[in-house]
């Protein structure tokens, strides 16, 4: 997946440039207690049950339009959310279904949504990728790509605005990270000093693409080094690493330093969304990081090893899972569509 | 010797104040040395020395307001020169405040280029100066003031003043742009509002539109309530996937759970010879998006009534100014609460003979038009939009029921415009009110060239709209 950098030796006329920022420590791989890391588990899985069975309401037509998975980076959006409080806000882009899961939005709601249902938690007017909860401060589900970047720094604008002591938090993948309105984004984050964590789920293909294709500084981390913004790389398929890190960034942001910049390295098995072939990656490639790499397998395994948990429990939260899946899925498919009167409704709030 | 005369700094200034001499009489300047700071209504500016002499008579005070452009202000005897004798003190007079009314709009040379060249020379001293067709008369009776104590104030320092009301009342309400802060504004609409405000709830951003448009939108999203100036809204087309994507849509993808109470403001449509990329109107552009309100007001008192009602607006809302009108005068009323309701378009002038209905800056045209045609005895009735979305068609329509005749004046291009707009609504449900096709005045379909004779032709003009008012009376 990675591909090897060569780097230009630094000589004495083109010296690696120097810079004394301050940086927070390295992160450190966190130690969860038992209901931690069965709560991380468990959420991991409610991620990937709900994904699959979305793929496969989309595959009988329940599901319109675009529909971008999340199968394979559940670790990212867990290990973040773990470190948030309730007053922080998060925001991401189209792929959010695990997002909004992450946030403790009941999977009824988002399921609905992306079968178009009265019940689904837009109405049934956002879909896949526009849905939003103020009330889990979840700011959506924004489907042009890196228009969240700029809304998320607005989000942390407002929490230091009003002086709340929330942070947000603003998702985007590596190809969102060649937008320009990005770094538009972390010049006024870091001059402002805005509590913004800037999570890059680098899951190496925008769309086809991918990153050392399309990034001339392919270590992402390191793209905020123009504005003082530091960055860090974590391995987004631990979800305790994730959770680690989450834990440096947060504190770094909340002490009022300035915003901070995530690289997750991470990994999509499926297309980019339903209708992408995938022709620009080896079926070799994906197996294999299923195979080394999974987040929910790495838990279960520590799950284990640490005797947090036997065959047992473990089956049991997948029941319990499985459950909620099924229960979500046949309430998106029976809920009704909209009512047509809700084609006029929330285009304005006021009345003129 | 030279004569160095008050220099227009900008394309629309006109007068200035003669803030600080930095030389005295006798001084000797070096090309380059800065003679006088000048302030106009929209910053001060350094006045240098172009010749090195020895400066021998300063004609202005300093201290002295509404210095028209052109005025003699100071003599350089350059090192050759004899020493020239002395020089009465030119007639400026030193006023105490700004001038109630709006200077005489031909007295400036980039306006009196402006003048339609079409307009007959007036014979009759007191009949009103022919003026741009741009820029219109001061004084008109109809300002939309509504009834009780008003006072007498420019397009700018309204704005200005409703933001400041706002600001007071709401905590939530702060403005961010470019120089909006420490400079006081590109074109001093938020004069003042640092001092008052503070650093927190005036933000000076870096010229970042994409990226301050979308924090701005951010902000509102979680309950901020900002006001984004954009320099110009030419600026604007490289934020307005926030302006139309991230801001109008939200309330309803969002099933109406999460809104975007935000406005985006500042000058739209021509400037004075700005040429194409400075110089468009955008009004039919964002009216035309679904989940936006667009407001391009006229007066000052709809410029602060309407702005006023924009902040509080629970929706987003694109606030069209224009850096014509900033400098002129109207009656604003009193107080601090004195709200323009959105969505209802003004009735600017009663008439019986044909409706002219424009918007911004057009109203001043359709009001200069008006006073051609009485005087040929057509009554043109006024309706000025003050809204362009949501259209009050309800008062285009009751018009059009009244006059039967209808002309649309618009500073922009003819095409998919308001103007386009408002014909449409005409044929679909005023058919039977009317009695000759409904026309269209606008700005000629090009790119807005910089050449002062080819901008001129390019531009709403006056006599194009008697011409088309005449017409659909059959006269």
């Amino acid at each position: 997946m990675a591909r090897t950098v060569t780097k230009m030796a630094a000589t004495a006329s083109n010296p690696v440039p120097e810079h004394n920022w301050p940086r927070p420590d390295e992160p450190v791989r966190h130690k969860p207690s038992k209901e931690e890391l069965l709560g991380f588990y468990r959420d991991m899985l409610l991620i990937r049950r709900f994904e699959e069975r979305a793929g496969q309401l989309y595959g009988m037509g329940m599901i319109g339009g675009f529909c971008h998975l999340y199968i394979g980076q559940e670790a990212v959006v867990v290990g973040i959310q773990a470190a948030l409080e309730k007053t922080d806000s998060v925001i991401t882009g189209y792929r959010d279904h695990g997002h909004m899961l992450a946030a403790g939005i009941p999977a009824n709601a988002v399921m609905a949504e992306l079968t178009g249902r009265q019940a689904g938690i837009s109405k049934g007017k956002g879909g896949s990728m526009h849905m939003f909860s103020v009330e889990h401060g979840f700011y959506g589900g924004h489907g042009i790509v890196a228009a969240q970047v700029p809304l998320g720094t607005g989000l942390a604008f407002a929490h230091k605005y009003r002086g709340d002591g929330g942070i947000a938090v603003t998702y985007f993948g590596d190809g969102a990270s060649n937008q320009g309105q990005v770094y538009e984004s972390f010049n006024m984050a870091e001059l402002w000093k805005l509590p913004v964590i800037f999570v890059i789920e680098n899951n190496q293909y925008a769309m086809g693409t991918s990153v050392n294709r399309s990034s001339a500084e392919d270590l992402l981390y390191r793209r905020g080094e123009s504005f003082r913004v530091p960055g860090l790389q974590v391995d987004g398929m631990d979800v305790l690493a994730v959770r680690g890190a989450a834990q440096t960034a947060v504190e770094w942001v909340r002490a009022g330093k300035g915003p901070l910049l995530l690289e997750l390295k991470t990994y999509r098995y499926r297309g980019h969304s339903m209708s992408d072939p995938a022709k620009y990656r080896s079926r070799e490639e994906v197996q294999a990081m299923r195979e080394k790499s999974d987040p929910i397998e790495q838990a279960k395994r520590e799950i284990i090893e640490a005797g947090f948990g036997d065959e047992a429990a473990l089956k049991a939260i997948d029941k319990e899972v499985r459950d909620i899946v099924t229960a979500a899925a046949d309430f998106a498919e029976e809920s009704p569509e909209p009512d047509p009167r809700e084609l006029y409704t929330d285009v304005l709030v006021g009345k003129y | 010797m030279a004569e160095i005369k008050l220099p227009a700094m900008s394309p629309t200034m006109e007068e200035g104040t003669l803030a600080k001499w930095l030389v005295k009489e006798g001084d000797t300047v070096k090309p380059g040395d800065v003679l006088a700071e000048i302030e106009t209504d929209k910053a001060t500016m350094e006045l240098e020395a172009d010749d090195g002499g020895v400066v021998q008579k300063l004609h202005v005070e300093a201290g002295s307001e509404g210095v028209k452009v052109g005025t003699l202000i100071a003599t350089i005897a350059g090192e050759d020169d004899e020493p020239a004798p002395p020089v009465e003190k030119a007639g400026v007079e030193k006023t105490v405040s700004k001038p109630e009314a709006t200077p005489e709009p031909a007295a400036s040379p980039e306006q009196a280029q402006a003048v339609t060249a079409a307009a007959p020379p007036s014979a009759d001293p007191k009949a009103p100066p022919k003026v741009s067709p741009l820029v219109p008369e001061d004084g008109v009776p109809d300002t939309g003031a509504a009834d009780g104590p008003t006072k007498r104030q420019t397009v700018r320092e309204a704005l200005r003043d409703a933001m400041a009301e706002e600001m007071r009342s709401t905590p939530e309400v702060f403005v961010m742009g470019e120089e909006v802060a420490e400079y006081q504004g590109a074109y001093k609409v938020t004069q003042g509002l640092l001092e008052e405000f503070g650093p927190q709830r005036v933000v000076d951003t870096p010229i970042t539109e994409y990226g301050f448009a979308g924090l701005g939108t951010g902000a509102a999203m979680a309950g901020l309530r900002p006001i984004v100036e954009f320099m110009t809204f030419n600026f604007a087309m490289q934020a307005i996937d926030h302006i139309i994507n991230s801001a109008a849509k939200t309330n309803y993808m969002s099933g109406g759970q999460m809104r975007c109470p935000i406005v985006f403001r500042g000058p739209n449509g021509a400037a004075s010879r700005v040429a194409a990329q400075h110089s468009q109107n955008y009004g039919p552009w964002y009216a035309s998006v679904p989940g936006l309100i667009v407001i391009a007001p006229y007066s000052a008192a709809d410029a602060k009534g309407l702005l006023k009602a924009a902040i509080r607006c629970p929706d987003p809302v694109v606030f069209l100014e224009n850096e014509l009108l900033y400098g002129q005068s109207f009656d604003v009323p009193e107080g601090d609460d004195v709200v323009v309701p959105i969505g209802k378009a003004r009735v600017a002038r009663d008439g019986k003979d044909v409706t002219l209905v424009s918007y911004s800056i057009g109203v001043g045209v359709a009001l200069d038009a008006a006073k051609a045609l009485a005087e040929e005895g057509i009554e043109a009735e006024i309706v000025d939009l003050r809204t362009l979305r949501p259209l009050d068609t309800a008062t285009v329509l009751a018009s059009l029921k009244k006059t039967n005749r209808m002309v649309v004046v618009e500073e922009g291009w003819p095409t998919c415009s308001i103007s386009s707009e408002i014909i449409a609504v005409a044929m679909e449900q005023g058919f039977d009110d009317l009695d000759a096709p409904v026309l269209r005045v606008t700005n000629v379909d090009v790119p807005l060239p910089y050449a002062a004779n080819l901008e001129k032709l390019a531009l709403l003009k006056v006599e194009d709209v008697v011409t088309a008012a005449k017409k659909v009376c059959y006269k």
